[in-house]
This record gives C-alpha cells, sequence and structure tokens, in this order.
C-alpha cells in the first residue's frame, strides 16, 4: 500500500505544477451552444502571432486577447467560421491558422509527410526483402568433420 | 569506389544546408499579406486635435509612410530618431499610429509627454486607444512600418525598429521609386 502511495505520488506532483503555467483567459457567456462550440474551435485553431506555438486559447499575451475579443465579437454577430478565418488571413496570412489551406505553396508542407512515411516504408521493405535473399551456406557432413579434426588437432597439441 | 559510401555524406550535406537556411530565418518576420494590396482604411482622431479625424483615404496621391508606436514600447524609443532623420531627409509625410497608448487607462496622456521629451516628427498622430485599426493592419508588435504608394496600395513593411541601414539601403530607394512612378 505504501509503495502504491509513492508511486502515485510523482504523477500527481508533475500535474499540479504544470497546471499552474495553465493561462487563464477571459470567460466569455454565450446563449447559443453552437456558437460557443464555434468560438472554442476558432481559438483553438488560429495561432498567436506575437508568441508563435501558441493557439490563441493558450495565450495570455495582448494581441492574443485582442483577436480573442475580435473572434468573440464576430462569432456573437453571427458570422460564419469562414469570415473569422478570412479576416485573420487578410491580416496575417495564412501564418495565423494552424491547418493552412492545400496550396502550390504548402504543398511540401502537406505531402512532405506522407511521403517520407511512404518511402521510408518502400526501403525497409526492400532491406528486408535483401536479407531474405542472401545466401546461408548449407553444412554438410564433411565440412562438420573437417572441423572436428581441427578442433581436435589443436587441442592435441595444447597438451 | 562503391557510390553508396558517398549517400551519407550528402545527406549531411543536405542536412546542414537545410540548417544555415533556418539559422537566417526570422521566425519573428511575418510576411505580411498586405503587400500589393489597398493600405486598410481607418478613421481615427488626431492626437492634438481629437475632435478632428484622419484618415487613409486623405493621405492618396502621395507616396506616405505610416508608422505604428506607443509610449510603452521601448524600441520605439531607440527608433526614434533613425525615422525622424528619415523623415526629415525625405521630407515624406508620416502619420504616427498610436497604438493602446493614449487614452489608455494605464498610460493616460503620456504620448503627449513622449513627443514633447524626444520631438514629434509626425504630420499627423492618430489614436488607436483600443487598438482595432492596429488589428486591421495586422500588428503583431510596435514598431512597424509600412510605406504606402501614391495609389494606396501598401508597398513594403518593416517590422521592428528601423535602424540606419535599414533607412539608407532600403527605405530612402523605395521613396524615391515610388514617387517617381505615376
Amino acid at each position: 500500500m505504501n509503495n502504491f502511495l509513492k508511486v502515485l505520488i510523482i504523477p500527481i506532483i508533475l500535474v499540479s505544477t504544470f497546471s499552474t503555467y495553465s493561462v487563464q483567459i477571459e470567460f466569455h457567456s454565450f446563449e447559443n451552444p453552437q456558437r460557443e462550440r464555434l468560438y472554442l474551435d476558432l481559438i483553438a485553431e488560429l495561432r498567436c502571432v506575437k508568441c508563435q506555438n501558441q493557439n490563441l486559447a493558450e495565450s495570455n499575451a495582448e494581441l492574443a486577447r485582442d483577436m480573442r475579443e475580435k473572434t468573440y465579437q464576430m462569432v456573437i454577430a453571427g458570422k460564419s467560421r469562414e469570415d473569422v478565418v478570412n479576416y485573420m488571413t487578410a491580416r496575417y496570412g495564412d501564418f495565423v491558422l494552424y491547418k493552412p489551406p492545400f496550396k502550390a505553396k504548402t504543398l511540401l508542407l502537406w505531402i512532405g509527410p506522407p511521403l517520407l512515411l511512404l518511402l521510408s516504408i518502400f526501403f525497409i521493405l526492400k532491406m528486408i526483402r535483401n536479407q531474405n535473399d542472401q545466401q546461408t551456406e548449407t553444412i554438410t557432413d564433411d565440412d562438420l568433420e573437417s572441423v572436428r579434426n581441427l578442433l581436435k588437432s589443436s587441442s592435441d597439441r595444447e597438451k | 569506389m562503391n557510390k553508396k559510401y558517398f549517400i551519407p555524406l550528402f545527406a549531411f550535406i543536405a542536412l546542414v544546408g537545410l540548417m544555415l537556411f533556418g539559422l537566417k530565418n526570422d521566425p519573428k518576420v511575418i510576411p505580411s499579406p498586405f503587400i500589393g494590396q489597398e493600405a486598410p482604411e481607418f478613421t481615427l482622431p488626431k492626437l492634438y486635435k481629437q475632435d478632428e479625424m484622419i484618415t487613409a483615404t486623405e493621405m492618396k496621391g502621395q507616396v506616405w509612410v505610416l508608422n505604428l508606436w506607443a509610449s510603452w514600447c521601448v524600441s520605439c524609443r531607440a527608433e526614434h530618431k533613425v525615422l525622424s532623420r528619415l523623415i526629415e531627409k525625405m521630407k515624406v509625410p508620416t502619420i504616427g499610429l498610436n497604438y493602446k497608448d493614449y487614452g489608455t487607462e494605464e498610460y493616460t496622456d503620456e504620448a503627449i509627454s513622449w513627443l514633447a521629451r524626444y520631438g514629434n516628427p509626425y504630420t499627423a498622430v492618430a489614436v488607436d486607444t483600443n487598438g482595432s485599426a492596429g488589428l486591421d493592419w495586422g500588428v503583431v508588435g510596435v514598431p512597424e512600418t509600412f510605406v504606402i504608394d501614391k495609389k494606396g496600395i501598401v508597398r513594403y513593411k518593416f517590422t521592428g525598429p528601423v535602424f540606419d541601414q535599414a533607412v539608407d539601403e532600403i527605405l530612402v530607394p523605395l521613396i524615391d521609386k515610388l514617387r517617381k512612378e505615376g
């Protein structure tokens, strides 16, 4: 029982320390749950341009707050998801999206990883197949006899 | 010698090349989608004449500069001398967009004493207390400097404090070039 508690305590400490870093952002109330869902989706998908590698929902930068406010205003005004995304990309470019659109400029971004995966699978399969093709020498009785003789003669010499 | 042995070498060189490229890229400089687009409109009160408005439209017909600044912004102070020199030298009309500064609870009228202390090179100062015009111009962090041509098209954006070399090598030739355009 004691050991079990000790094991449990480490993750508890870890989790509680991390949670102190979580960002407190302002709370918006919505009358329409669909709108709320849209707002939460948008701030999760839009990227904070000031503090890169954080989305709007995670960032407490002032700019992120302004962008959240703008998103909120647009969402409660009945604007669609597309409207908000267009508004943001018109000002900050595709950069502001964690999910950039599929176009010539982002082609490598989208097809690069699956292409790499396919290539690696191809090469690994090829390697495995080559390994199977390698000839394994069959040992005949004559070979065994000669090795035995060799061992015998060397052990004779040691005596 | 077997060609196979060179593959790791080439892979290594390619990797180093990619990393060198990455070193030279500043992730904070986001390419502005406004370049080549019409300048976003704003209608903002003037700092010294609060009942008068200034708009982007009334600047049309001339090459002009928009500089986003704030009294709380440390690097704005660093660029102030350089920017003043550019404005003085080129006699280029420059709107100072005072971003989330004048009129806010925190900074009240610090912008005015800031300009009194360091000098006011601007043709006019537009007050953007809540930062909505700044957002329309895609602000990431002050200072930011835009160059707009005679037709009202944004032609260049400088992110961060302008420095002497950037003025002499980029901004001065650009303004000269844009003035010669029809």
